[in-house]
């Protein structure tokens, strides 16, 4: 009994220790890790080829934190990621979402397989086909014909 | 070699030529300053600005988006810093448009009314009003990136422009000028 009740008083202890704080903000580690994905997707405006995640600039820092404080207010991934979007447009996104104005780029791959395909057949519809095998009148006249 | 054939190995010259063309193209107009490809398209355009209330400076009164919502004529809210390089570069222009009766309303980012005080002290105060975001949170709901930035807004009160970096007289001539006839 007194064993247990010293397990329960360290509990507290346990879960402290997961606890991370990150840009001044507490939270637990899996929270922790899902504002890191979060982060890891959106794109630093300053440093525009980093991520909100990796930059330094004083502006990813403080979307690092408002990330982490809608984390810890359990908003979910997809709101986060929404409210950057209506701020900064799809450009935050690391990696675009398919829409019309990225519908090309998507595309393009396949475009070009298919451009390549007809290339291809256009290439074999115009090959010239091999000619039949010589019969033997005609080899004796060939032959005929280069001796000369 | 019959026509067909020489098209075909005509192609990936004309492909090479074409690509060159536009690439020389885009470098020209960076080096121009008429093309910008880490500018960005601000999701704001054709909106009104978000719900915010910021204090003045100096015991002035600041101002809030309901303030936003129908001014007499175009006017421009402009993003600013005492700590900002770009912004002093543009100081001069925004006095010259303020001096033509555009008004402009002052945005501090990120700074003390102190520092705000001197700044327009030594480089002119061009401001209608004057705002203080210290956190800089309002600017992130704005969809702000950074020091200097300029949107314009027009009587009824949406914005239809935002430029980011110092204004000169390139970007007044070519977007903002034209802009200011079509909505005033």
């Amino acid at each position: 009994m007194r064993r247990l009740l010293i397990l329960l008083a360290l509990l507290p202890g346990i879960a402290l220790a997961q606890m991370v704080t990150r840009d001044g903000i507490t939270l637990t580690a899996p929270q922790e890790q899902r504002a890191e994905a979060i982060g890891q997707q959106l794109r630093c405006l300053v440093c525009q080829n980093e991520s909100i995640e990796d930059s330094s600039a004083g502006l990813a820092k403080q979307l690092r934190v408002i990330i982490r404080q809608q984390v810890v207010a359990g908003t979910s991934s997809k709101d986060i990621l929404r409210y950057m979007v209506q701020r900064y447009g799809i450009f935050v996104l690391l990696k675009p979402p398919l829409s019309r104005l990225t519908l090309l780029l998507y595309a393009s791959p396949f475009l070009a397989l298919l451009i390549g395909f007809l290339a291809a057949w256009a290439a074999r519809k115009n090959r010239v086909v091999a000619s039949p095998p010589l019969n033997d009148a005609e080899t004796t006249r060939l032959n005929e014909l280069l001796e000369r | 070699m019959d026509t067909r054939r020489k098209l075909l190995f005509a192609a990936p010259f004309f492909a090479a030529v074409a690509s060159g063309a536009g690439f020389y193209t885009i470098l020209r107009r960076m080096q121009d300053e008429k093309y910008d490809p880490h500018a960005l398209p601000s999701p704001l355009i054709g909106h009104k600005p978000p719900a915010f209330t910021l204090p003045g400076i100096n015991n002035q009164a600041g101002f809030s988006n309901t303030d936003l919502l129908a001014p007499a004529r175009p006017m421009l809210v402009n993003w600013f810093a005492s700590w900002c390089v770009p912004c002093v570069e543009e100081a001069p222009m925004l006095g010259a448009l303020a001096k033509s009766g555009l008004p402009i309303w002052g945005i501090a980012y990120q700074d003390t009314p102190g520092a705000v005080a001197t700044y327009l002290q030594e480089y002119g105060n061009p401001f209608t009003r004057l705002a203080n975001d210290a956190s800089g949170l309002t600017a992130i709901n704005w969809g702000f990136y950074g020091v200097p930035e300029t949107y314009l807004i027009d009587r009824q009160g949406i914005v239809r422009w935002r430029w980011a970096g110092a204004l000169d007289a390139d970007v007044v001539a070519q977007n903002l000028t034209p802009l200011l006839n079509r909505y005033s």
